[in-house]
C-alpha cells in the first residue's frame, strides 16, 4: 500500500538562496496531516511545490506512487490532489454558485465541452448545492464571491477546493486571520470535509493543529526536524528547542 | 418524496426555458418586420451593416468581455473568412458547383476556425499584454501580405465576386436587397444566439473564470491556455460568419477588411456597447452604424467626436452603454426608476448644450483652418455663421463655460439622486 | 562591398531611431506595467510640433521644444487619465492607450490636415558628409545617429548612475519589491511617462523631416516599434535596443537586395510553371525580396513567438 503522498529530497532555491533543503516525507492514505513552523520556514513554498505551481530544484513527489515531475497544476489537479491558498483565490466576479459550480466541472467530467449547457445539468446544480450545504452557504448563493465577508469567503475557498472530489486535499493556512468563533467554524468544516480523505494542511493555529491532525511534521528552515503524533511531537526536545525557540523569539 | 420533489423543480425548470426562448423569439419576429418600416434599399444596407457588425463584436466580445483577451488584429479573422467566400463564389460560378448562397457562411466560419486554430496555438498563451501585441503583429502581417499576395487577395483592388451566380436557394437567386436582409438576419439570429448558448456551456464558463483569475483555474482541473485556445477558436468561427455575410452584402473585399482601422473599430464598438454584458456588444454596433451614418453625412469631423466618445467611455463608464443601463437594475427593483428622471433631465439639458457648443468651437476652428482661401461662411445645425467673425466664437465659448458651469452644480444633486435611488427602501444610508 | 557599408549605416539609423521609441516604450512598461499603444503618436506629435516651431523658429529650437512639450504632454496624460483608468486594470489601461492614439491622429488631421507637412532638416546639415564608392551619406544621417547616440548614452548614465536610475532598474528586476518600498510613488510613474514621450518626441523631431510628417507616420512605425519590443522581450531594456537595431538592419538590407524568389525557388529545384496567370503560386514566383521587407519584422516575431514565447532577452511573463 503505497502512501498517499510522499516527498523524497525534495529541494527549492530561487537563486542562491535554497528554501527547502531536502524533505523526505510520507503522509498515509486518509491521514490528517499539518505542517508546522515558524515564518519563513518554507511552509508555503513546500506547498507550491507539492501542487507544481513552481518546478522544484531537485527531488521528487510522488501522489499515489506517481511522480509529479514536470506536470502542471491542472494536471496535478486531475489526478486527484486539490489546495485552497493562504490568500484567499476565489473567482470574486462570479457568484458563490457559480464559484463552486465550476469546480465541479471537470470532475463531473465536461472538459471542454461546448455542447452542454450548465444551467441544465442537473449533476452540477445538484453538486453544487450539496457543497454549498456543507459550507453553510447556502443562503448566500446569489451573491457575488467578492461580496461575502472575509469568513465566508475563506469557507467558500475549501468549498471549491474540495468541490473536485479530490481525494488528497491541501489546505494553506485556512484559518489565518480569523476570530475564535470563525476559527471553530473553519475547523467544525475542515473535520467534515475531510473525512475518508487525505488531508495536509499548514497552519499557525496550534488549537487548531493539535485538535485536528493526526501527524504533525516540523518544518525548520527548509528542513523537517520532527515527525509524529501530536503528543510526540510535542514532547520532542528538538522541536522544542528549535521551533518553540523560534517561536518565542519571534514574539519578543 | 422524490418524484414530488422533481415535479416541483420543472414548474420553475419551464419557466426558465420560456425565460430563455421568449427574447429570441421576440428578436426574430422584430427582424422579421422590420423591414416593413424600413422599406427602402438604403436603410436595408444598412441594417444589414448593422447585423455583420453585430455578430463580429459579439465574436470579438467572446474574446474582450468573456475571456478577457485584448485582440488588435480581429479584422484578419473575418477578413480571411470574407476572402475565402468570395473564392468559393467564383469557384462556384466557374465549376457551377452544387452550393447556395445560404450556406456560404458555413464556409466562412470553417475558414475563420481553421486561422483561428494555427494562430492561436501560439497567441493564447498568455493573454493581457503579450496576446494583445502578438494579435497586433499577426493582424498586421496579414493585412501586409494582402497587398503581396495578389493571387489570393487581389492587391489594392481585393477580389470580388456575384452572389447571384450561386445555386438558386428555392428559386430565390439573391438579386434583391431584401432577400440578402433576410438571409442576413437569419444568420444574426444563428450566430447570436450560438453564441450566448456558448457562454452557458462548461468551456464558456471557465473562460468567465480563466478571465477572472487564471491560476485557480489551473488549480480546477483546467489549463487556462486551452480555455483561452478553445474560446479563441469560436470567436474565430463566427468571425468568419461575419465575413461571409460581408462577402454576400458587398460582394467585395479588401485590404481595408483586414487592416488595424477595422480592428480598432470593432474594439470601439464592443466597448461602447460594454463588454461586461452579453447584448453589449449589439447596442453598440447599432449605435455606430448609426453615428456612423448619420453624422458622417453632417461633419467631416465625426471620427474625432467618436474618438473623443471612446476615450471618455474608457475613463468614466467602463462598463460601457448597457453597463450604465444594467447599473440602473437595483433602481428598478426599488421601484425608484422614476425617481431619476427628473435628476436626469436636469443633467442631460445643460450637458447637451455644453457639447453642442464645444463641437461648435471645434467645427469653426477646423473651418477657419481648413476652408479654401475666402471661403468664410460655414452652416451649424442650419445656422449659417462666419468663422471669421468674433461673434460665434463668443457666443458658442460662452454657452460652453455657461452650461459647464451649470452641469457642475447639479452633479451633485443627481449623485444624491442615484443613491437614493440604488439604497433599497427601508434601509437608513 | 560599398553598399553593405551604406546599408550598415541605413539600417543603423533606423534601428537606432526605433529603440529611441522602444526605449521609452519599455521603460513606461517596466515601470507601469502598461504598454503604451499611443507611444507612436508622441512621436508623430514631436514632428508635428518640431514642423510648427520650426516653420518660425528654425530647426533647432524645434529640436529643443518640441520634445518638451511632448513630454509635458505625456506627463499630463498619465497624470489625468492613465492614472484614473489604473483601477480598472492592464486591459483597459490599454484600451485607454488605444482610444488615445486613435484621438491623437484625429487631432493632428484636424490641426493639420491629411497632407504631409513640409517640414525638412536644417540648411546646415544638407550636405553630404562623406561618400563611400560614389554613395553618398547626408550629414543629416551621421547627425541622427549622434543625437540617438547621445541620448542613449544619457539614459544609460541616468539609469547606472544616479538615484533615480536605480529605482528605475530596480523597477525593471522586482517591480513588486520597490513598490513596497514606498518608491514607485506617483510623481515617478509622471516622470518616467513624461520623458519617455520625450524620447518618442525627439524621435519625431529628428524622423520627420527624413520619414516623412503626415497623419500615417504613427501607424507606419508603431506597429514595427511594438513588435520590436516583442521580439526583444516586454520589459527588457537590451531587448529593445538589440531587436531595433536587428529590425533597422533586417529591413534595410531587404529593401536592397533585389533577390527574387524565382532564384530560390529554382535553387530548391522547383520549376517555374508554363502559363504564370494560371498558377495558384504565382505571386510566389515574382516576389522580390525588396517586396516582402515591410513584413519580415512580423514574420521574425511569430518565429520567435513560436520558439522563445518570452522573446530574445524576456524574463517575466507580462
Amino acid at each position: 500500500m503505497s502512501a498517499a503522498l510522499k516527498l523524497e529530497g525534495l529541494t527549492k532555491s530561487f537563486g542562491k538562496t535554497a528554501v527547502i533543503m531536502g524533505v523526505d516525507l510520507e503522509i498515509a492514505k486518509g491521514e490528517r496531516h499539518a505542517i508546522i513552523g515558524p515564518n519563513g520556514a518554507g511552509k508555503s513554498t513546500l506547498f507550491n511545490l507539492i501542487t507544481g505551481r513552481f518546478p522544484q530544484s531537485s527531488g521528487a513527489v510522488y501522489l499515489h506512487g506517481r511522480n509529479l515531475l514536470g506536470l502542471a497544476p491542472y494536471q496535478i489537479n486531475r489526478l486527484g490532489l486539490s489546495r485552497s491558498f493562504q490568500i484567499t483565490n476565489i473567482f470574486l466576479r462570479m457568484s458563490v454558485f457559480e464559484n463552486v459550480r465550476c469546480a465541479l466541472l471537470w470532475s463531473k467530467g465536461y472538459k471542454y465541452s461546448f455542447w452542454h449547457m450548465v444551467g441544465r445539468a442537473r449533476d452540477l446544480s445538484e453538486g453544487a448545492e450539496a457543497i454549498l450545504e456543507d459550507i453553510n452557504l447556502i443562503e448566500r448563493r446569489d451573491a457575488p464571491a467578492g461580496m461575502l465577508s472575509y469568513a465566508e469567503q475563506r469557507a467558500l475557498e475549501i468549498g471549491i477546493t474540495i468541490a473536485g472530489g479530490a481525494d488528497v486535499i491541501m489546505l494553506d493556512e485556512p484559518t489565518a486571520g480569523m476570530s475564535h468563533s470563525e476559527t471553530e467554524y473553519i475547523v467544525g468544516l475542515i473535520r467534515k470535509v475531510s473525512e475518508n480523505k487525505t488531508l495536509v494542511m499548514v497552519e499557525h493555529d496550534m488549537g487548531v493543529v493539535f485538535g485536528l491532525a493526526d501527524r504533525i511534521s516540523v518544518l525548520v528552515y527548509g528542513e523537517i526536524i520532527a515527525t509524529g503524533t501530536p503528543e510526540e511531537v510535542r514532547a520532542n526536545p528538538k522541536v522544542q528547542e528549535a521551533y518553540l525557540g523560534t517561536a518565542l523569539e519571534a514574539e519578543h | 418524496m422524490n418524484s414530488s420533489n422533481s415535479e416541483k423543480a420543472s414548474l420553475p425548470q419551464r419557466n426558465e426555458f420560456w425565460k430563455l426562448v421568449f427574447p429570441w423569439v421576440l428578436t426574430a419576429l422584430f427582424l422579421l418586420f422590420l423591414p416593413v418600416i424600413f422599406a427602402s434599399n438604403s436603410a436595408l444596407t444598412i441594417m444589414n451593416q448593422m447585423a455583420i457588425t453585430i455578430i463580429f463584436a459579439l465574436a470579438y466580445n467572446m474574446l474582450l468581455g468573456q475571456g478577457g483577451m485584448l485582440s488588435f488584429g480581429h479584422a484578419v479573422y473575418m477578413g480571411v473568412g470574407g476572402f475565402m467566400c468570395v473564392h468559393v463564389m467564383n469557384y462556384v460560378e466557374i465549376n457551377s458547383a452544387p452550393l447556395s448562397l445560404p450556406f456560404l457562411p458555413i464556409f466562412g466560419g470553417l475558414f475563420g476556425l481553421g486561422l483561428a486554430t494555427l494562430v492561436g496555438t501560439f497567441s493564447t498563451r498568455s493573454a493581457g499584454t503579450v496576446f494583445a501585441m502578438i494579435s497586433l503583429g499577426v493582424g498586421e502581417l496579414i493585412a501586409a501580405c494582402s497587398l503581396i499576395i495578389v493571387a489570393f487577395f487581389g492587391g489594392e483592388e481585393g477580389v470580388s465576386a456575384d452572389r447571384t451566380y450561386m445555386r438558386p436557394f428555392f428559386e430565390i437567386e439573391f438579386f434583391t436587397q431584401i432577400e440578402v436582409y433576410y438571409l442576413t438576419s437569419v444568420w444574426l439570429l444563428i450566430s447570436a444566439l450560438l453564441m450566448y448558448l456558448f457562454s452557458r456551456t462548461p468551456i464558456g464558463r471557465m473562460a468567465n473564470a480563466v478571465r477572472d483569475n487564471p491560476e485557480r483555474a489551473e488549480f480546477l482541473g483546467y489549463s487556462a491556455r486551452w480555455v483561452r485556445y478553445y474560446s479563441f477558436c469560436a470567436s474565430g468561427f463566427f468571425c468568419g460568419i461575419a465575413g461571409a455575410l460581408f462577402a454576400i452584402n458587398f460582394e467585395i473585399l479588401t485590404e481595408e477588411n483586414l487592416n488595424l482601422a477595422t480592428s480598432g473599430s470593432i474594439l470601439l464598438v464592443t466597448f461602447l456597447g460594454g463588454v461586461g454584458v452579453f447584448f453589449g456588444p449589439i447596442i453598440g454596433a447599432v449605435l455606430f452604424t448609426l453615428l456612423q451614418t448619420v453624422l458622417g453625412l453632417y461633419t467631416e469631423l465625426w471620427q474625432l467626436y467618436l474618438g473623443a466618445l471612446f476615450l471618455a467611455t474608457v475613463m468614466f463608464f467602463p462598463q460601457g452603454f448597457a453597463g450604465v443601463l444594467v447599473s440602473h437594475a437595483p433602481a428598478a427593483r426599488n421601484g425608484r426608476l422614476g425617481s431619476l428622471f427628473i435628476p436626469y433631465v436636469k443633467m442631460a439639458a445643460p450637458s447637451a448644450v455644453c457639447l453642442w457648443s464645444v463641437a461648435g468651437l471645434a467645427e469653426l476652428l477646423f473651418h477657419a483652418r481648413h476652408a479654401a482661401l475666402g471661403e468664410e461662411e460655414m452652416v451649424y445645425f442650419g445656422i449659417n455663421m462666419l468663422s471669421t467673425s468674433v461673434i460665434p466664437w463668443t457666443v458658442f465659448g460662452g454657452l460652453a463655460v455657461i452650461s459647464f458651469g451649470i452641469c457642475r452644480t447639479v452633479a451633485p444633486s443627481v449623485l444624491e439622486a442615484w443613491d437614493k435611488a440604488i439604497t433599497p427602501k427601508g434601509m437608513a444610508q | 562591398m560599398e553598399l553593405v557599408v551604406i546599408n550598415i549605416i541605413d539600417g543603423l539609423v533606423t534601428g537606432l531611431l526605433l529603440f529611441m521609441l522602444s526605449s521609452g516604450l519599455t521603460l513606461i512598461f517596466s515601470m507601469m506595467g502598461v504598454l503604451n499603444f499611443a507611444h507612436a503618436s508622441f512621436y508623430m506629435l514631436g514632428a508635428y510640433f518640431a514642423y510648427q516651431i520650426s516653420s518660425i523658429t528654425g530647426f533647432w529650437m524645434g529640436l529643443l521644444i518640441a520634445p518638451v512639450i511632448v513630454g509635458v504632454g505625456g506627463a499630463l496624460v498619465e497624470r489625468y487619465g492613465l492614472r484614473r483608468v489604473h483601477q480598472f486594470g492592464h486591459v483597459p489601461e490599454l484600451i485607454f492607450t488605444f482610444g488615445l492614439a486613435l484621438l491623437i491622429e484625429e487631432l493632428v488631421q484636424f490641426f493639420w490636415g491629411k497632407n504631409q507637412m513640409a517640414y525638412e532638416s536644417p540648411e546646415t546639415l544638407q550636405f553630404a558628409a562623406f561618400a563611400i564608392g560614389g554613395n553618398s551619406v547626408p550629414a543629416y544621417k551621421v547627425f541622427m545617429i549622434f543625437i540617438s547616440v547621445g541620448i542613449f548614452l544619457g539614459l544609460l548614465y541616468v539609469l547606472t548612475r544616479t538615484r533615480v536610475g536605480m529605482v528605475i532598474q530596480a523597477a525593471l528586476s522586482y517591480p513588486r519589491t520597490v513598490e513596497a518600498l514606498g518608491h514607485n510613488v506617483p510623481l515617478v510613474f509622471m516622470g518616467v511617462f513624461g520623458v519617455g514621450t520625450a524620447l518618442a518626441g525627439v524621435a519625431g523631431v529628428i524622423a520627420g523631416p527624413v520619414l516623412g510628417t503626415f497623419p500615417g507616420m504613427a501607424v507606419v512605425l508603431g506597429s514595427i516599434v511594438f513588435v520590436t519590443i516583442v521580439i526583444g522581450g516586454l520589459g527588457s531594456l537590451w531587448g529593445a535596443l538589440v531587436a531595433s537595431l536587428l529590425i533597422g538592419w533586417l529591413t534595410t538590407f531587404a529593401a536592397s537586395y533585389n533577390v527574387e524568389f524565382e532564384t530560390i525557388l529554382k535553387f530548391f529545384g522547383m520549376e517555374k510553371p508554363e502559363i504564370m496567370s494560371e498558377s495558384a503560386l504565382r505571386d510566389i514566383w515574382t516576389l522580390t525580396l525588396p517586396q516582402i521587407g515591410p513584413i519580415l519584422p512580423y514574420i521574425l516575431m511569430i518565429l520567435i513567438l513560436v520558439f522563445r514565447p518570452n522573446g530574445l532577452f524576456g524574463k517575466r511573463d507580462a
